[in-house]
């Protein structure tokens, strides 16, 4: 009796379509390296997406991410350099890069959390001041990375897929585990959705809030060891920027409800995805770089619109 | 006789394939007050939602004065006079008093809005229901009882020749009820027709005209009220016999399991002390904003107290937050479901064992086990839902708050404090709660039982405690529970003649 909801599947719908369209339009779309370059593409917003439906859902926003991942790469890249040569100095910098990003989305939870500030003005300030002492910390020049070891994290293979598309498909299911399978998740939600509620039922509202920006931090410096490694370096004004808005878009084109309470981290993947494939064939296709922005807009609206629709 | 000012002729009402209103047809009279019972996810609710353009009808026709009229909004329901003051409360938390009375019919001048006269209309409004409400205070800030109260006024102002009205009572105090029930006459002798949903037998033989009683979606008997009695009602209601509603008390042990010593919190609560007795129901009495809902609350460390100290099984504890109160094993069901108790998109299970989560989790949530559990309280209870997967919004009122209570029951509490636990319930389930209240004094428990229903205080209750504006005003046992003493004592009458 009960009838299949369509619109929890609208994602993976759009998904298909958008495959199939881009198929049509470019011969060159479904070959197998276009592909994988898509999914190397989005894997680094992506890893960050996955962090940022935790936070969405409980009912907050991190609009720091890109500034973050700038001041996570820097100082990962000079660890990095300061310990020298040989896989060691790249596992220690691995270790140190998730380290930082935990301890800023820390700081971020803490000021929402005990300061008792919106997330999204406090987020707002916080990119403000990681962007700032990123250029402070590197006098505003490119960081290299001298060790000889560390481009392969990034940009090596594994089974013919690049390695940060490997770490982004593991997270994801990790995440979703997290998110549909333990108290945890199952909090998140329950905060996201009514915090009185939640308080009520003796959940620790608070710590919970808290824990989703430490684990939104964490993917930044995750994904900043992806991106840093790929280039061997980093730029202290260019990396990550803008970097906040292609994620929480993807988080809302997978469907996750920016007014919190519920979203999927499949969604998510998918949102992450879709952001991909059209810019991608946005190039393909030879439209120009400066119209790319203008339809990633487009998109956007019409996810929250058909959200909009459905809780009607 | 007069011709109906409203006539609704085989109305079928389906969710997703699932019927809840079965072809009902029922003429209703200009100035007639018709109460329609039925026991809970009767159908009640979802009738009236169709009357007022919430819902739409999936088959049927609805007519008014005589006319068939095609209901798609509330806005279209409103135009025709019809206005209704909904079971579950809807307005802007954050917004005031009169902005949420004028939600929608705003008055303006010219650009703007006409703040003053819409405060002084509000003002006027809170005057007839004899609150002293103040126009400017936000909603969030209001009691339950006084969100009642906004919520009626709302109905009013937009001056409606049909009224309905969802369980108005449910979180009313006597008094506020009876402000109510001369509102209602005043309407009536102007030819407003009302209708009125109750699971308080009694006020429906008091109030209505004719009575309508809905069982499984189905229209059983229209009669008229004089010549029913309240056993009678009941009778129809469930399709048998209700004996012994109350059952019998049974006697408390030595034992204290809780003891509460002056607790105060500034402004709200004066030195409060009390103990209670292992295998006691210890009733609260008292009318509203006499400061019951607050002293349970400041025990499950949900409110900052500024002094005060508990004991519970004989040992000094200290309870500033809900994890300690729940690990101490109190629980306390919240008077207002909605807003404390339960989560509206969460779906059945998810809120039954959202306290109790650890016992599922073994590294994951064991979701079969978890699963299995709640199907034995939808059974206990009797929990009346299209499948366990339905979100609690789309939940009966009754049902819901049999969800709620499920989910203290699963954190296996020893001292249970339950808010107005009856709220919303049909006599049949409510017989059923005060006899599984029984149920859990004889396996040990012990229960605080506040209730503003001095029937079933009187009927539970081994002692009684009567509050008033934050203060213990007496204490009650035996012979001296009664309707005359607990009243007595909330009036306050005690301090003025010491
Ligand atoms: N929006 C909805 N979606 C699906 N089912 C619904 C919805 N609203 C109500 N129902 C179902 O319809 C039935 C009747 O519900 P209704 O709210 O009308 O009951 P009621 O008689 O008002 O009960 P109560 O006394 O508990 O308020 C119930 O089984 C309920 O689960
Ligand atoms: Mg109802």
């Amino acid at each position: 009796m009960s009838k299949i909801d369509w619109s929890k599947y609208a994602p993976l719908i759009a998904l298909i379509v958008l495959v199939a369209i881009s198929a049509m339009a470019s011969e060159h779309f479904l070959a197998a390296r276009n592909i994988s370059n898509v999914l190397r593409q989005v894997s680094y917003t992506g890893i960050i997406a996955l962090g940022m439906t935790f936070v969405i859902i409980a009912g907050g926003i991190d609009l720091s991410v890109g500034s973050m991942l700038a001041l996570v790469g820097v100082l990962t890249v000079m660890i990095l350099n300061a310990v020298g040569e040989g896989w060691f100095a790249v596992v220690l910098a691995i270790g140190a890069a998730i380290a930082l990003g935990a301890l800023f989305g820390l700081i971020n939870g803490a000021i929402v959390t005990k300061g008792r500030v919106a997330a999204f003005i406090a987020t707002l300030a916080t990119m403000s001041i990681f962007r700032s002492l990123t250029l402070y910390i590197s006098d505003a020049g490119e960081i290299v990375s001298t060790n000889q070891k560390y481009p392969d994290v990034g940009g090596g293979y594994f089974l013919s897929v690049p390695n940060p598309v490997w770490v982004f498909l593991s997270l994801a299911i990790i995440f979703h585990i997290l998110l549909n399978h333990t108290a945890f998740g199952r909090h998140v939600c329950a905060i996201g959705s009514n915090a009185t509620v939640s308080a009520y039922s003796a959940i620790k509202v608070k710590t919970i809030y808290l824990i989703t920006f430490v684990i939104t931090g964490a993917t930044v410096g995750i994904s900043a060891v992806m991106l840093s490694s790929r280039l061997n370096s980093v730029s202290p004004g260019d990396a990550g920027l803008f970097y906040e808005l292609d994620v929480i878009a993807a988080v809302v084109i997978g469907g996750t409800s920016l007014a919190g309470g519920k979203g999927t981290i499949w969604g998510t993947v998918i949102g992450v995805i879709i952001l991909g494939i059209i810019n991608n064939m946005l190039n393909l296709l030879g439209v120009s770089a400066y119209l790319q922005g203008t339809v990633k807009g487009l998109v956007i609206l019409v996810a929250v619109l058909a959200q909009y629709k459905q809780t009607r | 006789m007069s011709s109906p000012v409203l006539q609704l002729s085989n109305i079928v009402k389906e969710f997703s394939g699932v019927r809840v209103l079965h072809e009902i047809t029922l003429d209703v009279l200009p100035g007639e007050v018709l109460g329609i019972l039925g026991e809970n996810g009767a159908g009640k609710s979802t009738l009236l939602k169709i009357i007022s353009g919430i819902y739409t009808k999936t088959s049927g026709t609805v007519s008014v004065n005589g006319k068939v009229v095609n209901l798609k909004t509330p806005v279209d329901a409103k135009k025709l006079g019809i206005a209704m003051i909904p079971q579950e409360f809807n307005l802007i938390s954050s917004l005031n008093v009169f902005e949420n009375i004028f939600l929608g019919s705003e008055i303006k001048s010219g650009l703007f809005l006409n703040k003053k006269t819409m405060r002084e209309q509000t003002h006027e409004l809170l005057k007839e229901l004899k609150t002293d409400l103040d126009p400017n205070a936000l909603i969030e800030d209001l009691t339950v009882a006084q969100k009642q109260m906004v919520e009626i006024a709302k109905a009013l102002v937009s001056n409606a020749n049909i009224l309905i009205m969802d369980e108005p009572t449910t979180v009313l105090t006597e008094h506020e009820v009876r402000i109510l029930f001369e509102l209602v006459e005043r309407l009536k002798a102007r030819g407003v027709t009302i209708l009125f949903i109750s699971h308080k037998l009694k006020e429906v033989k008091q109030l209505c005209d004719r009575l309508a009683i809905l069982r499984d979606g189905h229209l059983i008997s229209l009669d008229e009220v004089t010549g029913l009695n309240e056993k009678d009602m009941a009778r129809k209601m469930v399709g048998r016999e209700l004996n012994q509603i109350y059952p019998e008390k049974s006697a408390p042990q030595e034992e204290t399991v809780l003891k509460v010593s002056n607790l105060s919190i500034d402004g709200v609560l004066k030195n409060i002390n009390f103990e209670l007795k292992k295998g006691e129901v210890l009733g609260f009495s008292g009318l509203v904003g006499a400061g019951r809902t607050e002293t349970a609350e400041a025990i499950m460390g949900l409110r900052h107290k500024d002094s005060g100290a508990l004991e519970v099984n004989g040992k000094r504890v200290e309870v500033n937050s809900p994890v300690e109160a729940v690990n101490l094993r109190l629980a306390y069901l919240s008077e207002d479901r909605q807003g404390k108790g339960l989560i509206l998109n969460f779906d059945i299970p998810k809120n039954i064992t959202l306290i109790s989560l650890k016992a599922y989790v073994k590294g994951l949530i064991n979701k079969s086990l978890e699963r299995k559990k709640v199907k034995e309280f939808v059974s206990l209870f009797d929990i009346k839902a299209a499948s366990l997967d339905t979100k609690l919004i789309n939940l009966s009122g009754g049902n819901q708050q049999k969800v709620y209570l499920s989910k203290w029951m699963d954190t296996y509490p020893e001292i249970l404090i339950l808010d107005e636990p009856t709220r919303g319930i049909d006599v049949n389930t409510k017989k059923d709660i005060y006899h599984f209240i029984r149920q859990l004094i004889d396996d040990g428990l012990s229960v605080i039982f506040i209730s503003s229903e001095l029937e079933e205080i009187i009927g539970l209750s081994n002692r009684v405690i009567v509050m008033r504006s934050g203060e213990i005003m007496g204490e009650l046992t035996g012979e001296d529970i009664n309707e005359e003493e607990i009243m007595y004592h909330a009036a306050g009458l005690t301090r003025q003649t010491a």
